[in-house]
């Protein structure tokens, strides 16, 4: 049998991606070409922006991939591309030019939900791993706790009901000072900070175990640095830090501990930007060594977003026969296991 | 010489083929639904149509702005990956200057008038001249973002007649009927809103003068920056 090919595309927020994927799991290219210093002086991703730069940036990245795959246009089989959820105008330039270049080269299209990429990012580097499983996906705009019940074939256990954990990072550090992008610098951060200096809520949602919120701890954060303000005393960056992401995970590994109890899996991944944390994988690999669960965590490069998690998913989607039509639209809040 | 034209700047989307000066298909569509889901469809019907795949085209014609950002960029990056898989050149052809070639042959000065939202319009002023056996399009105005009563005043000093077309016209009638001193007109529904045989045939004589762009190379032209850009800036300066 011939190798199958997987040109894939991703631009649903601020990283314009191109990556070949070979027969599903061997990753030829990974190109990500960032915009995050643009949006730094912003505080955050700017969709307009984040937009016009996908457009300069696609078409070189595209050729990239392809080059340093060491392949031709002509070699690939399909080409997959993500088109939902995330920013509308930014996840239309890839459509649109994904579409286009598939048409021209007479190539099958494959559309790939965002989320099913993250999880399927797990793939790349564990070739044993294979579903049923269960995985937890926390970026900046999604918290889900999902079960992988088959290649394509999700269950969601629980979801965030207001800020995504990636969210909370961000604004969190944005109100201490520290700035865009949250996460990574609150990582760091706290490594010179007591996570028990201060006791911030870990909220449980009343009528589903597992779902999360996060809104609630963004702003006792945000009350607790009030309160120090009126009473005219500083507070200390990295102890707030730690203490707000000791939050964060406890939760976290928390409602996955208890769902992995529940349902009786042995297998658990984890995955997207925020899946990059340190200390969150640092807690979820003594977890489940203690209760003998094996723990999957892609390398940070592939947890944050990336075109080669799209090109997994997109090759076990193009297996299974999926093919989207040239009237494939982004669809922003694309539902996980919905088409 | 084979043109591919590509229009999706603002609510029409359309796709055109020309050959050696003959529109050999046209699709326009002009409704609510997105561009994403009706160009790529409009120009896969075009080609089984014809039964030709555009592999043979000389180039790729775009109306590259000013116009919807999203719009823009649902044709920008349509047009790139169509000439990254053909290895084609992109003619930019601005919007503006597409919807004017519309009225050629007219006497008047052309006025295009595409709603830019803000009480501004995206604009230009235009006449055609004669030129052995055609006419040649002259831009009196180029392409620019401002309000309708800074257009209506130029069109008031040139003091010619004029016709105004695009989807800045039923927006802006009433204004139009306020201020513009001059002898006016309003395009017919035939030719009165972006139409991507126009796009190609300007593109084709752009092409002859050697203004190609590679796909790589490629973006629309907003003649705007984003909202948060615009804040940024007038932060800066009132500091």
């Amino acid at each position: 049998m011939s190798d199958i090919l997987i040109l894939a595309i991703e631009s649903s927020c601020d990283e314009t991606a191109a990556s070949v994927i070979k027969n599903g799991r061997e990753v030829l290219s990974n190109v990500i070409s960032s915009q995050i210093d643009l949006h730094t002086l912003y505080g955050g991703v700017v969709p307009e922006i984040a937009s016009r730069k996908h457009i300069e940036k696609i078409d070189q990245v595209v050729n990239r991939a392809v080059s340093e795959a060491n392949v031709t246009m002509d070699d690939i089989t399909a080409i997959a591309v993500t088109y939902g959820p995330g920013l509308v105008g930014a996840l239309l330039v890839g459509v649109s030019y994904a579409k286009s270049l598939a048409w021209a080269l007479k190539k099958p299209l494959v559309g790939v939900h965002h989320i099913e990429g993250h999880i399927c990012a797990n793939y790349i580097e564990n070739k044993e791993l294979e579903p049923p499983f269960m995985c937890l996906v926390v970026s900046g705009g999604h918290s889900h706790l999902v079960k992988v019940v088959d290649y394509g074939e999700y269950e969601i256990l629980g979801r965030t009901r207001d800020d995504a954990a990636g969210e909370a990072f961000d604004k969190v550090a944005r109100a201490i000072g520290l700035g865009y992008p949250g996460g990574p610098k609150i990582d760091k951060v706290s490594y010179e900070g007591d996570p028990c200096a201060i006791e911030f809520p870990r909220a449980k949602v009343a009528d589903n175990e597992y779902d999360f919120s996060f809104s609630g701890l963004k702003s006792a954060v945000l009350n607790y640095l009030n309160s120090m303000e009126m009473k005219g005393q500083s507070y200390v960056q990295a102890d707030v830090a730690a203490s707000f992401q000791q939050a964060v995970v406890d939760v976290l590994v928390g409602h996955s501990m208890t769902a992995l109890c529940e349902y009786g899996f042995d297998r658990f991944a984890i995955a997207g930007g925020v899946a990059s944390n340190t200390h969150l994988r640092k807690a979820f690999e003594d977890e489940c060594a203690k209760r003998g669960i094996t723990f999957y965590r892609p390398s940070p490069i592939f947890c944050t977003d990336n075109a080669a998690m799209i090109g997994v998913a997109g090759y076990y989607e193009y297996i299974k026969g999926v093919r989207s039509g040239w009237d494939l639209n982004a669809v922003p809040n694309l539902k996980l296991g919905e088409r | 010489m084979k043109i591919l034209g590509v229009d999706s700047s603002g609510m029409v989307a359309s796709i055109a083929l020309i050959e050696d000066g003959i529109t050999k298909a046209e699709y326009t569509v002009n409704n609510k639904k997105t561009h994403s889901q009706t160009l790529l469809p409009m120009l896969d019907e075009i080609s089984k149509m014809l039964g030709e795949d555009m592999s043979d085209v000389d180039a790729i014609a775009v109306a590259a702005g000013p116009g919807s950002f999203t719009g823009l960029r649902i044709g920008s990056a349509t047009v790139k990956g169509l000439a990254n898989a053909l290895d084609k050149p992109i003619v930019p052809v601005s919007t503006v200057e597409g919807l004017a070639y519309n009225m050629w042959g007219s006497d008047r000065v052309i006025c295009p008038l595409m709603d830019a939202r803000r009480s501004q319009v995206y604009t230009g002023l235009f006449e055609f001249f004669e030129e052995d056996d055609r006419c040649v399009m002259n831009t009196m105005l180029e392409a620019c973002a401002v309000p309708i009563e800074d257009i209506l005043e130029k069109v008031n000093e040139i003091d010619r007649s004029v016709v105004f077309l695009g989807d800045g016209v039923p927006v802006f009638k009433e204004t139009i009927r306020n201020k513009c001193k001059v002898p006016y007109v309003f395009a017919p529904a035939f030719a009165n809103r972006q139409r991507a045989s126009a796009v190609a045939a300007l593109g084709e004589i752009y092409l002859e003068k050697g203004m190609t762009e590679s796909a790589a190379e490629h973006a629309p032209v907003y003649l705007r920056l984003s909202q948060a850009e615009r804040e940024r800036r007038e932060k800066e300066q009132d500091e």
